[in-house]
């Protein structure tokens, strides 16, 4: 941590002093104030009208649950040999998109980067929706969804067990952990805002005081007593390190789904690095499309500033090309193996009948972000909102193509396929953005966006200038 | 409801509280306040660096949970899918020996993170900060409602020995806090007897926590496979033994068309009659070195056991444990036709099995012509030794 008057010291200035998180240096009651203010408002007109889209959309999805849940799975256009289609697209596109809110709650915060307090506790929300949002696909495509017990080893009357070695096995504890993780890691978050939240409602009424029942119980009756800060800051700390290999063992574990098998295309060694990257990508870029709107709905144009955004951006380059960099790097080593079979499915997904979804791909994933090297496109909103939707749109592609281009022409020509999404697996994909946003609008109306205490501490006169004992 | 409104009715002293501005008042605050008092707590909006040190608080030991408690559930998950593995279902997967560490690495972890989290955090919230608790004297006090927004406030509890109003009063104008104001505890609170451990409120968890389980058990071992979840056992099609209402008899198996057989079948009429398969079958194949390799290999594995390597009848069995085969030399095996041979290897003799499973029909016809030859070799005719 830099101590300002640190920064002139022998006439050099310090470089590491970093502008600070939020802009025109707010009292700490204002903070709280520009905080909870969409709470404590009446719901605007741009709120009602984008959660009344958001609720359209996801009543689509709900129907075209309800058709997959009546008639079976045999209403999407799975097929044999294209048996992993759009539901296993849509269940990796939306873990990966959680996988943004986890790296900036945990990876920032064990490296200290304090421009994460604006959004982390939204990006965090968005892992939680993200997840959930994800959980249904492979719910669904086991085909019984009322069955999900079947996928623990629980003492059962079929008398067997799950096989500990498969990685959909694997795939269950990862993402069953990492849902649960990421729920407490935010709750314990929350915790000190409801109580603020919960010191705040004082008014008299029923709708108050239901509203600070439901805060009190929410806060646990925090206190903000430093006996409690105490070990609140070390869990904290616990959390974001067990966090940081969760976040990666995730979709480590999601590529090796592709990675274990035999199937050329997807039996590739830089799956882990490849998918958690993209994840990252994916993630950031749904971060910044959902924060620019969010600033601009509630007014938080000084909270979550354009440094913070532009920070993102710079990952969103970094991410980008490591992804890349992977899209190269898996030509190179098909044409480096030697391997017939593998060769022929990089030039049939670049060349061949899907060659459209692969040059969406490139051009959305490599290509857009390349435009953030410029300082000024960097910083300009609209085009990091559209770079954003572009790179959404890419990663969307990059697990169809990676799924339906191997699957649909693998070894032997006579059992090459094709594949055709039907009406309810569209349904299912556009339905699930209902989903997500509808929990997402919910949670900003609702829910503190931004962490309060966190942010507080990071306000320029939150540090106390002279130093008791060390630093941690 | 504890601030001095209620001063009338003389409740008991919690506290004497003052508030401060900025986090260095409060640290100076707190310094001096530890060199006095051991029940005291300071207030922030935020957990101030450094505070722990001033307060002379020590590290907390909370990571010991994580490490003990996730390392054990890790532990207790790897016995269960050795277990599971190696004693309740031992199978080969991919090759793999039946106990394969190295693919167990990710469940294991993730049952660490899962358990060592999870348990963190509830142990913090429950023990180590003593909540739920929502009857602390502090609560809805204005002290609360400033500290929970952007005051430090100190708090020095009447608990503590050294602790009278006066003096306490004194130090924290010395300090220079503002708002010096007594909290006391709340005297309905107090003789409420709400509390998470009251036996009632633990004995309706209880019940609820039970009647739940029962239900989870209920649904997912007898409804799902009820009606309408039994959808893929229950189909709309025809069983062999249903019956249906399409046939005039009301059998869903019904018999072949008059004059044809079913794909695979051949029809075999001299099952119950040797002497009319002696008559009218013959060997087909002819004596050739290939037919007679066969008929050696064929014989020495599936007949040789009971009738002995030659046919002498000499079972290599224990004679308690199966009848030794008799002798293929005996003149009334001799002078059998091929036929009559090939009926009591197809469909059994006496204590004999039938061998149609295990002999094709061109591996018993080769048998035969072996039998021939062995019949011949134990029997020779002069002419043989020409």
């Amino acid at each position: 941590m830099q101590v300002a008057d640190k920064s002139t010291l022998d006439g050099i200035p310090d470089y590491s002093v970093e502008p600070s998180v939020v802009l025109k240096s707010p009292t700490f009651h204002e903070i709280t104030e520009t905080i909870v203010k969409p709470i404590e408002s009446p719901p605007s007109m741009k709120w009602l009208i984008a959660l009344a889209i958001s609720m359209a959309l996801f009543s689509v999805e709900i129907i075209g649950w309800g058709v997959s849940f009546y008639y079976g799975t045999g209403m999407w256009g799975n097929n044999i040999p294209v048996a992993w289609a759009f539901p296993i697209v849509n269940f990796v596109f939306w873990v990966g998109i959680g996988h943004a809110g986890t790296l900036i709650s945990a990876i920032l915060f064990i490296f200290r980067q304090k421009w994460r307090n604006g959004i982390a506790r939204f990006a965090e929300a968005m892992t939680i929706f993200a997840v959930m949002t994800a959980g249904l696909f492979p719910l669904f495509h086991t085909g019984r969804p009322w069955l999900p017990l079947y996928l623990m080893p629980y003492p059962n009357k079929h008398a067997v067990w799950v096989n500990f070695l498969s990685p959909l096995v694997w795939d269950v504890f990862a993402v069953s952990t990492y849902f649960t993780v990421s729920l407490f890691f935010w709750y314990t978050g929350l915790v000190p805002d409801f109580a603020t939240l919960r010191d705040r409602t004082l008014g008299k009424d029923l709708i108050s005081k239901i509203k600070k029942t439901i805060y009190s119980v929410l806060s646990l009756g925090w206190r903000f007593s430093n006996r409690h800060w105490r070990h609140y800051e070390r869990v904290y700390l616990i959390l974001a390190g067990v966090s940081t290999p969760l976040v990666l063992s995730v979709h480590t574990i999601v590529s090796f789904d592709f990675a274990v098998s035999g199937l050329p295309g997807w039996h590739t060694t830089i799956f882990p690095p490849y998918f958690v990257a993209g994840a990252i990508f994916s993630g950031f870029a749904m971060v910044v499309t959902v924060l620019v709107f969010i600033r601009y709905i509630f007014d938080m144009q000084h909270i979550i500033t354009l440094n913070t955004l532009e920070k993102m951006n710079k990952i969103i380059l970094l991410t980008g090309t490591l992804v890349g960099y992977a899209y190269g790097m898996e030509f190179f080593i098909a044409w480096y193996s030697g391997n017939l079979v593998e060769q022929f499915v990089f030039i049939n997904r670049a060349f061949g009948p899907y060659a459209w979804a692969y040059w969406i791909m490139i051009s959305c994933n490599v290509i857009s972000p390349q435009m953030f090297w410029f300082r000024k496109l960097r910083r300009s909103v609209p085009v990091m909102f559209v770079a954003s939707i572009f790179v959404n749109i890419g990663m969307w592609f990059e697990r169809y193509v990676i799924t339906v281009t191997s699957l649909t022409r693998d070894f032997l020509p006579s059992s090459w396929g094709w594949y055709n999404p039907t009406f309810t697996d569209f349904s299912l994909l556009f339905g699930s953005f209902g989903m997500f946003f509808t929990l997402t609008l919910l949670f900003v109306k609702f829910m503190p966006l931004v962490a309060i205490s966190e942010l507080k501490s990071v306000t320029d006169q939150a540090k106390p200038t002279h130093h008791h004992g060390g630093d941690h | 409801m504890s601030s001095s409104m209620d001063n009338s009715m003389n409740p008991k002293l919690y506290a004497l509280t003052g508030l401060f501005d900025t986090p260095d008042e409060i640290m100076h605050a707190a310094e001096t306040a530890s060199r006095k008092y051991r029940k005291y707590d300071v207030h922030t909006p935020y957990p101030v660096h450094g505070m722990d040190d001033a307060m002379g608080l020590g590290e907390s030991p909370i990571g010991w949970v994580t490490i003990l408690i996730g390392t054990t559930c890790m532990l207790l998950m790897l016995a269960f899918i050795a277990w599971v593995s190696l004693v309740d279902y031992p199978s080969v997967w991919a090759g793999k020996p039946y106990f394969n560490l190295p693919g167990y690495i990710p469940i294991l972890f993730e049952v660490l993170v899962l358990t060592g989290a999870v348990s963190t955090v509830i142990i913090m919230f429950t023990i180590a900060c003593g909540l739920p608790n929502n009857s602390h004297p502090l609560h809805d006090t204005p002290y609360m409602q400033r500290t929970s927004d952007d005051k430090f406030g100190l708090c020095l509890e009447a608990e503590d020995e050294a602790f009278d109003e006066t003096s306490a009063r004194e130090l924290l104008t010395a300090l220079g806090a503002q708002k010096i104001e007594p909290v006391y505890f709340d005297a309905k609170e107090a003789s409420s007897g709400l509390s998470l451990l009251n036996p009632w409120f633990l004995g309706f968890g209880g019940a609820a926590a039970t009647g739940m389980s029962v239900f989870i058990y209920l649904t997912f071992n007898y409804m799902v496979f009820e009606a309408p979840f039994n959808w893929m056992s229950v189909q709309p099609k025809l069983s062999e033994q249903s019956p249906s209402a399409i046939f005039a008899d009301g059998r869903s198996m019904q018999k072949p068309v008059e004059g044809t057989i079913s794909r695979g079948y051949i029809p075999e009429p001299f099952e119950k009659d040797p002497e009319a398969m002696a008559k009218y079958v013959v060997n087909p194949l002819p004596v050739t070195q290939d037919v007679l390799a066969l008929g050696k290999e064929k014989f020495e594995s599936r007949c040789s056991a009971c009738h002995g390597n030659y046919a002498n009848g000499d079972s290599r069995l224990p004679a308690d444990a199966y009848p030794p085969g008799p002798t293929l030399h005996s003149p009334k095996v001799a002078n059998w036709k091929d036929g009559h041979i090939y009926h009591v290897i197809t469909y059994g003799q006496n204590v004999m099995p039938a061998y149609a499973k295990q002999l094709t029909k061109d591996e018993r016809w080769a048998v035969i012509h072996y039998i021939r030859a062995l019949q011949r070799s134990q029997n020779p005719k002069e002419t043989d030794l020409k």
